[in-house]
């Protein structure tokens, strides 16, 4: 191992998450044209079920594996359930209003989310179980990469290949397709459109919140303001890739990751952001509409 | 029943200010102490257990009939630790006569009074002022006080890390912000000074960030021995844990921001081992235990900030102006440097920049989950 290499698997484990996070935010933009601003707690949202229920899981006697799936399980479905409900109540009412109604919502929502974590967990940041280190791997791997970054890297990596096949090859990965292109003409197709946006929604959650559970017990901790954070950083890395593309989210989340891994790694973790910030300003005169973004098409 | 013990608290607190009020008016030749601080505003927690602790110490001498026979009698003032306050205060006490001033408690009051003190030859004792220049710039002989200032700490972490743990190879890291990066910058010059370790990485890294691999990695390939942390406990806490997790052994050597317990529940078992410093242990003190049970008896409650720094600042100037036999500048300054004080702070006297030899911090380290002082 080297200096270069730890500080690029660095790099990428920090990206996949960016990358996990920054698809909700890309998918409901390229539906909706609203940026959800409460992406980011939906993520916190996960990572708290996950701490719960390996708690409860941990004072039952499993260890290891078990716990990390079954928490992360729960997590997925009970985040995905948050991200289904902000949709119906703070987006959907608002869906014929002027666009900077759902933003304005959006923000509320996120408020409203990190404050109810607070008032009914706590604001003391709390130790979160050490879930990936358990797991073995062949000894070949090993000597190259920590088990959590491996399993992280791997498991961003089998959803983001998931998500392309879904989109690409099932019926309702057409619809959301569709429902991006043109809203309109795709409920005159008979599309429901209603029920597709809802799914965008349940998906992108679902990722965030493998995201939470999966960096929560990479650094170990969790407090009810993670969110925020990692929300900015995946909306940039959305921007950054162009938002609204899927591919785009996940370039972007790892361009950024691999970008704060080595400013910080050759030059200094005092500019971390500085020059995470930098590369989005640069890429964003040069190329506005992003890495892989289309230049938007005029909308009716 | 209620409003019956409330009335008779009420009563009981106006039949003590009396008993302080009674003897004020009628001892000619009473010794003056001045109490200054913030009484009223925001920071009033802070300046108000200096009040209380200044006249439990007072009511016990006077009981004791006084120093040399004349009583002792304070006067009060309130700066809302506002400079621009502080320095009419400062006028108001002079004029008042005060033999020795108690405060103030904020740094800024404090430095922005001090000229007016100086000139009027009154000694000062702050129970709470730690900004470093009060006392190192030499500006101030007549200023003292009984809390560490800010860089005592960073001193102690580099003598630590350089005596006893004889490290070579350091690594710098804080949180970028003001109390942080202050220690940290104070730890580098006197580990810089001391020619005997390298600094062999100096950087800020950024609270709240998603996870801090980058800086764990170049503080692995900077092949350092030990890692002085300058900042609080949430972002200690994961750069240990990513530390340890990548098999790093490295020290982990920190500062009262992380001797906290929370520190040890988030980072768990890899907390084994940590050095930090914090104040040091007055809880197993008899004086400081008396102490604070005289304020429960005297006013229900605990006592709240810089409390037992105030009862020792109060006992130290009174014991000077006793050993002194005088209340004149030269001799109570002088024995404020000679002579030790039995405080709760513990035995206490101070040095030629007016810092109490004592009273400070001490080095701790997590043993088996818990904070243990090293002696």
């Amino acid at each position: 191992m080297n200096y270069f290499w730890d500080l690029f698997l660095g790099g990428i484990t920090r990206g996949s998450i960016y990358a996990l996070i920054a698809l909700g935010y890309t998918m409901v933009y390229g539906i909706l044209e609203l940026i959800n601003f409460a992406h980011g707690e939906i993520y916190m949202i996960g990572a708290f079920t996950a701490l719960i229920v390996a708690s409860v899981l941990t004072m039952h006697g499993l260890t290891g594996v078990a716990v990390l799936i079954l928490a992360t399980i729960v997590a997925v479905f009970y985040a995905a359930a948050y991200g289904f409900s902000v949709e119906k109540i703070a987006y959907k009412p608002l869906r014929q209003a002027p666009r900077l109604s759902p933003l304005i919502s959006a923000i509320g929502m996120s408020i409203f989310l990190q404050n109810y974590v607070l008032l009914a967990q706590t604001s003391d940041f709390l130790p979160f179980p050490n879930l990936l280190q358990d797991v073995l791997l062949p000894e070949a791997i090993s000597g190259w990469i920590a088990p959590s970054e491996f399993i992280i890297i791997f498991t961003a990596a089998v959803l983001m290949i998931g998500l392309t096949l879904i989109l690409k090859f099932t019926k309702m990965g057409k619809a959301m397709r569709a429902v991006a292109q043109d809203r309109e003409m795709a409920m005159l197709l008979g599309i429901n459109v209603n029920r597709i946006i809802s799914r965008t929604f349940i998906i992108g959650s679902a990722l965030a919140a493998i995201g939470g559970v999966l960096i929560a017990s990479h650094v170990g901790r969790i407090n009810f303001y993670i969110g925020f954070g990692a929300g900015i950083k995946a909306f940039t890395a959305a921007v950054l890739g162009g938002i609204g593309s899927i591919p785009g989210a996940m370039l972007g989340g790892l361009v950024l990751g691999l970008t704060e891994s080595f400013a910080t790694g050759y030059i200094s973790s005092d500019y971390e952001n500085v020059f995470a910030f930098a590369l989005l300003i640069l890429i964003l005169i040069f190329k506005p509409e992003g890495i892989l973004g289309r230049s938007s098409q005029q909308k009716v | 029943m209620k409003n019956q013990f409330v009335h008779k608290y009420i009563l009981g607190m106006l039949l003590f200010l009396m008993l302080i009020a009674i003897p004020t008016a009628q001892a000619a030749d009473t010794i003056k102490i001045g109490i200054a601080g913030a009484h009223s505003g925001d920071l009033a927690s802070y300046g108000l257990p200096t009040v209380k602790a200044a006249q439990l110490v007072i009511k016990d001498i006077n009981a004791q009939g006084g120093i040399a026979g004349r009583k002792v009698e304070l006067v009060i003032e309130d700066d809302a630790c506002k400079p621009e306050m502080a320095t009419n205060v400062a006028t108001k006490l002079v004029s008042a006569k005060v033999d020795a001033v108690i405060g103030h408690i904020c740094s800024g009051a404090t430095k922005a009074a001090l000229r007016t003190y100086k000139d009027a030859g009154i000694i000062v004792i702050s129970p709470s002022a730690t900004s470093p220049e009060l006392t190192l710039s030499g500006q101030y002989p007549n200023f003292f006080r009984t809390i560490a200032p800010d860089d005592t700490q960073a001193k102690l972490v580099a003598d630590f890390t350089l005596q006893t743990l004889k490290f070579n190879k350091i690594a710098i890291i804080h949180d970028k912000g003001d109390y942080g990066k202050g220690f940290a910058e104070y730890a580098k010059k006197f580990i810089e000074g001391s020619g005997k370790a390298q600094v062999v990485l100096f950087e800020g890294v950024t609270p709240g960030a998603v996870d801090y691999s980058a800086i764990v990695q170049k503080i692995k390939y900077a092949r350092a021995d030990a890692v002085i942390y300058g900042g609080y406990h949430p972002e200690a806490a994961s750069i240990v844990q990513q530390m340890r997790k990548k098999g790093m052994k490295t020290a982990f050597i920190s500062d009262d921001g992380v001797k906290d317990q929370t520190f040890i529940k988030v980072a768990a078992s890899y907390a084994e081992d940590v050095y930090a410093s914090g104040p040091k242990d007055t809880t197993k003190n008899p004086l400081a235990i008396a102490a604070i049970a005289e304020h429960k008896k005297a006013y229900g409650t605990e006592p709240g900030a810089f409390y037992l720094n105030a009862y020792a600042a109060t006992q130290a100037v009174l014991n000077a102006m006793k050993k002194a036999k005088s209340t004149e500048y030269n001799a109570v300054a002088k024995a404020l440097r000679t002579y030790q004080t039995d405080t709760p702070l513990g035995k206490i006297k101070f040095n030629k920049e007016g810092d109490a030899i004592g009273a400070g911090f001490s080095m701790y380290q997590v043993r088996k989950g818990v904070y243990v002082e090293i002696k």
